[in-house]
């Protein structure tokens, strides 16, 4: 039961991922993109990681995504024409194998061996016990990742208002 | 096997009384904005107009549903399916009551074993996050429909509804963060049985008496944030007719017109339960049982039953004279039948949880009859200067206290 629905949702997500690129409208794209979330949070939630899953709708499928979809009505973004770069049509398929190929190198030979994982199994995923981990183990890392989200945020204010002026 | 088919009868139990309670929701806000503003509202189809929503469904179904040569077609149709699907889902988690426990009944052949489960289709760790997760997605429908509408005054509404609920998310979730600090669980079952028991005898557990003016401060706070998530008066700027036509679904006619219709007055219902369950103690009764608060659902069915027959006495119309009677007989059976401990005691947590949850439908309502539409910046510098600094500093004076106290 566990495998069958982990291969839905992960075929869900790939199929998704596909058509976020084939696409060439926008709002398309960005929709095929809350599909991937949707899917990734499926996947999280049958791992066991409660809060991630639920974490990933509301921060990226409920927050990030609808103001990509929001900028994109707002500019009223069209249909993208597509180039004549033709050397990427023939070098594309290649350059894509000879990628998968190191990728699936590097998982067969470099990474330690994995045992097999049971759904099920993992029951550390409660907001308990993550809150407890973010504020014992990794308080330093999660205190300076708070910091530096609050940079970005002021640095995307002040070159947002260099642009009106 | 016996936990698919209950789970079955519990999801087919609680989408009937869902769909009927959001028609009927209808019919109660037409009745009472009618009375703010003395008129009598629908009273031609069947007594007191009680069989208008059915009517209104028959007349949305047998409508042309046409479809604008403009739009694209494909977001088009998707956007009601979106909007119905997300504001549908999250009854899933919400609990309406304790749990039903039915003996074991023998018919000859048929042998149906005894069954005790929860009143609650499915009781997630995660319940709270859960809802807040999927009511925000939501608002694809919204958004959708006002782009693919392919109309500036659709577009101007989806533009709208995204700003407004991307901005009112912040401080309602801080605002549920707050008093799930003291209740210590996401579970929507853990946050009603932290709110069990009485202070000093008479005051119940509830979240808003509890960390004492702090949770008060979330449940307005909760409350605001709420009308503005599910569009309404006084912030359905999507909508505004008299700016933007019917603001997103100005192009959906026929059953995509109702399903955003049914999307909103479902948002609402979960809005409300949500609330019941969080600040109002869901089904803990407001004053404690040797006070006789079992008894006060029959007392007020008898009541009903006594204005009926006063009315009877001087009908509005000849017809009354015999209906209104039968309805009070009715209601003094109801009362009655609330009145035997067997079938009273696990009926009571359902009754307590509806009547809070209506309370705050019934506001809802009120509101939407009594104060006029924000202008756009107001309802932006509202939620950005005012709510969600007040929430920020509610939710750390909140937590400051719960760990003193700890």
């Amino acid at each position: 039961m566990d495998a069958l629905l982990f291969m839905i949702f992960a075929a869900i997500a790939v199929v998704c991922g596909i058509n976020l690129v084939v696409q060439t409208h926008p709002i398309s794209s960005a929709l095929s993109l809350v599909g991937v979330m949707g899917a990734l949070a499926a996947l999280y939630l049958l791992l066991g990681g409660e809060f991630i899953a639920a974490a990933q709708l509301v921060v990226y499928a409920g927050a990030i995504m609808v103001l990509f979809v929001f900028v994109i009505m707002l500019l009223n973004a069209g249909t993208e024409h597509k180039g004549h770069r033709t050397w990427a049509k023939y070098a594309g398929v290649p350059l894509l194998l000879v990628f998968l190929g190191i990728i699936a190198n590097l998982i067969a030979n470099r990474l330690p061996a994995s045992e097999n994982v049971v759904f099920g199994q993992f029951t550390k995923g409660s907001p308990l016990e993550i809150g407890r981990a973010l504020f014992t183990t990794y308080l330093l890392p999660f205190e300076v990742t708070s910091v530096l989200i609050l940079i970005a945020i002021l640095g995307a204010i002040v070159l947002a208002r260099k642009e009106i002026d | 096997m016996t936990f698919f088919i209950v789970s079955i009868i519990k999801a087919a139990v609680v989408a009937f009384v869902l769909l009927t309670a959001l028609a009927y929701l209808q019919w109660l806000e037409r009745k009472v904005l009618a009375h703010i503003q003395l008129r009598v509202g629908p009273r031609r189809v069947g007594p007191h107009g009680l069989l208008q929503p059915l009517a209104d469904v028959i007349k949305l179904i047998t409508k042309e549903d046409m479809m604008p040569s403009h739009v694209n077609k494909v977001f088009w149709f998707l956007a009601p399916f979106i909007a119905v699907l997300f504001s549908l889902i999250p009854i899933a988690v919400i609990p309406f009551g304790t749990e039903l426990s039915l003996p074991a009944i023998n018919l000859g052949p048929v042998h149906i074993p005894a069954i005790t489960t929860a009143m609650q289709l499915t009781d997630l760790n995660i319940g709270v996050l859960f809802i807040l997760g999927i009511s925000g997605l939501g608002v694809y429908g919204v958004a959708l429909a006002g782009w693919s509408s392919n109309n500036k005054y659709s577009l101007l509404g989806g533009l709208r509804s995204s700003a407004q609920m991307i901005s009112y998310e912040l401080p309602m979730a801080m605002a549920i963060a707050a008093p799930l600090l003291a209740l210590n669980t996401l579970s929507f079952r853990g946050i009603v049985d932290g709110q069990a028991g009485f202070f000093f005898g008479f005051l119940p557990k509830w979240t808003i008496f509890q960390v004492f003016p702090f949770n008060i401060i979330s449940f307005i706070l909760f409350i605001i944030a709420a009308f503005a998530e599910t569009n309404r008066v006084p912030f359905d700027l999507p909508e505004a007719e008299n700016e933007l036509v019917a603001g997103f679904h100005t192009e959906y006619g026929s059953m995509k017109f109702a399903a955003f219709f049914m999307a909103e007055y479902c948002n609402m219902v979960t809005i409300s339960c949500v609330a019941t369950l969080l600040f109002l103690g869901g089904w803990h009764p407001p004053f404690p049982a040797q006070y006789g608060s079992s008894f006060l659902p029959s007392l007020v069915m008898a009541g009903a039953g006594v204005l009926c027959f006063l009315h009877a006495m001087s009908p509005a119309r000849p017809l009354d004279r015999f209906t209104l009677p039968v309805v009070g007989v009715a209601f003094f059976a109801l009362a009655g039948v609330f009145l035997i401990p067997a079938v009273a005691l696990p009926l009571m947590p359902i009754i307590w949880f509806s009547a809070k949850a209506l309370v705050i439908l019934f506001v809802y309502i009120w509101v939407r009859g009594t104060l006029p539409r924000f202008r756009y910046d107001q309802l932006m510098r509202f939620a950005w200067t005012f709510m969600f600094p007040v929430a920020v500093v509610n939710l750390f004076l909140t937590g400051l206290v719960v760990a003193l106290m700890a």
